[in-house]
């Protein structure tokens, strides 16, 4: 291949993937109420984990004065992960309509489709991340800082690529929306099993290895550092590194479930 | 049609029911997995709860923990049988049922059988992993079958709201987007943490939420002693949910006949 057929290659796979963002742009502006599983469960879960564990502050070792502002990195994540997993969802729904195949059958490479997917639920996640924020400032969290909240974007997009990643996968292992509540409860599972409720050391039983052991344990620990405290790049470079690894590694399994789909 | 042969239809339709919630994962997967994944991550987060001054004398949390996961699956089993009602209603089998020569009250009465022996089998399942992981039901089994009880006309009472809105709604979708509104209900209780260590408003709001009275009830046996109030309580806070549910279900059934 030449120099001049590899930008053309480049540039070509440059407009696919922004025609793919730009339609999961479309679909959320003409189903607005897409948006809402995103937004809806994860404010509950903020606004009623807040009510009932408030008080949780208040034991020995406990290393934040409010609740709120210990608990809102899970809740931006818990958003990031529902819209990464309503990716899984809407792709599952392309293959049962038929028109991803069409999309395979095209002559795009399959990790420009996949880039495609991901991208786009990175930047939708972006949309349950600023309700959700405002709702937390609404209650009293304390902003995090220009920096804080920098890394809190960050963490909020990159886990929207590793669950659209892990969504995707399953969409094209099972092929119908069925599985989406494989795709949410999988997410769940790994965003809870960390430093969610507690910090590390007040955990208890096998909760307390999981979260030492679960990558995101350092996502959320990245993400919360300036809702309570300062910021230190100490507690950010664990975080970029789990999500740099989810990343790659979930990609890489959907990668190989979209190259073993037909075509 | 003879009270023998009403009863014969309830018992089919509520197996239907049941075998319907077998053969569909994601029915059934809602009902167990949520609870035991919530129960599992909430005993290991907020564990050290029972530390702070004012918590009751328990043997651990996941002690405490046990009866709100129990009424988490009811209120989920009340929201399935809800879908599975409204995706017969879509997909015409209840029409065939009012076509038929049964009463209506039947279709409504055999659902909630099935949700009944799917809470009854939510009710063992949590028995047998609070027993597998350490829970201690102080009052042996007849507490155990007072757990299972309360469980089973708890997802019957839940089960007839279900019903409702599926019966006013007709549509899956509408009785699955409230979903969210379970865990609302359930923060707004004693069903995670005792109530007097919930920050207001939660605090206030659970005073009044007949779930709260539910959850102690179940509770009782595990955590502490039959208490003749707290049990009366119990009942009363089911039959507030049921007439409730029974009554808006009635309702929605007599306006789907009307508007046909």
């Amino acid at each position: 291949m030449t120099a001049g057929t590899a930008q053309l290659s480049l540039r070509s796979s440059l407009h696919t993937i922004a025609a793919m963002v730009r339609r999961a742009s479309n679909e959320l502006l003409r189903v607005p109420g897409a948006a809402i599983p995103g937004i809806l469960a994860p404010t509950i879960f903020f606004l009623g984990l807040t009510a009932v564990f408030g008080n949780l502050t208040n034991l020995p070792g406990f290393d934040a004065d409010s609740y709120e502002s210990f608990l809102i990195p899970v809740t931006l994540m818990q958003g990031a992960g529902f819209t990464g997993a309503a990716t899984g969802v809407n792709l599952a729904r392309d293959i049962e309509q038929g028109l991803f195949d069409r999309f395979l059958a095209s002559p795009t490479p399959r990790w420009v489709l996949l880039t495609g997917l991901v991208l786009s639920a990175s930047m939708r996640a972006l949309i349950p991340g600023t309700v959700l924020f405002m709702v937390a400032l609404a209650t009293g969290v304390e902003f995090p800082g220009a920096l804080g909240l920098l890394i809190a974007i960050a963490a909020v997009m990159g886990m929207a690529m590793v669950a659209s990643c892990w969504a995707i996968a399953i969409a094209l292992r099972f092929k119908t929306q069925s599985a989406a509540p494989l795709m949410q409860s999988v997410m769940l599972a790994l965003i809870l099993t960390t430093t969610a409720y507690a910090p590390q050391e007040l955990l208890t039983g096998w909760l307390y290895d999981a979260a030492l052991i679960n990558p995101a344990t350092h996502i959320v620990e990245a993400a919360r550092q300036g809702f309570i405290g300062d910021v230190s790049w100490a507690e950010t470079w664990p975080g970029i590194v789990a999500l740099l690894g989810l990343v790659a590694l979930l990609a890489a399994l959907a990668l190989r479930g979209m190259r073993r789909t037909a075509y | 049609m003879s009270p023998a042969t009403t009863l014969r239809v309830i018992g089919s339709l509520g197996a239907r029911a049941v075998k319907q919630t077998f053969r569909r994962p994601q029915l059934m997967a809602p009902l167990l997995i949520f609870p035991t994944l919530l129960l599992a991550i909430q005993t290991g987060g907020a564990g050290r709860a029972i530390d702070l001054p004012g918590f009751p004398v328990v043997n651990g949390f996941f002690d405490f923990m046990l009866a709100g996961a129990m009424i988490q699956s009811t209120l989920l089993a009340g929201n399935t049988g809800g879908i599975a009602l409204a995706v017969d209603i879509e997909t015409g089998f209840t029409d065939r049922l009012l076509a038929a020569p049964i009463p209506r009250f039947t279709i409504v009465a055999g659902r909630l059988v099935g949700t009944a022996v799917l809470g009854a089998l939510t009710a063992v399942w949590f028995v047998v992993i609070g027993l597998l992981f350490g829970a201690e039901i102080n009052e042996g089994p007849l507490g155990v079958l007072a757990m299972i009880g309360l469980v089973t006309l708890s997802a019957t009472a839940f089960g007839s709201i279900g019903a409702a809105i599926a019966l006013r709604s007709g549509s899956a979708s509408v009785v699955q987007g409230m979903f969210p509104l379970v865990f609302v209900i359930l923060f707004l209780s004693s069903a995670f943490f005792p109530q007097e260590l919930l920050l207001e408003p939660a605090r206030t709001i659970a005073e009044l939420n007949p779930l709260s009275y539910i959850v102690e009830a179940v509770r009782d046996p595990v955590i502490g002693a039959f208490d003749a109030t707290n049990l009366l309580e119990g009942l009363g806070g089911l039959a507030i949910v049921a007439t409730f549910g029974v009554t808006l279900a009635a309702l929605a059934m007599r306006r789907r006949l009307r508007i046909g």
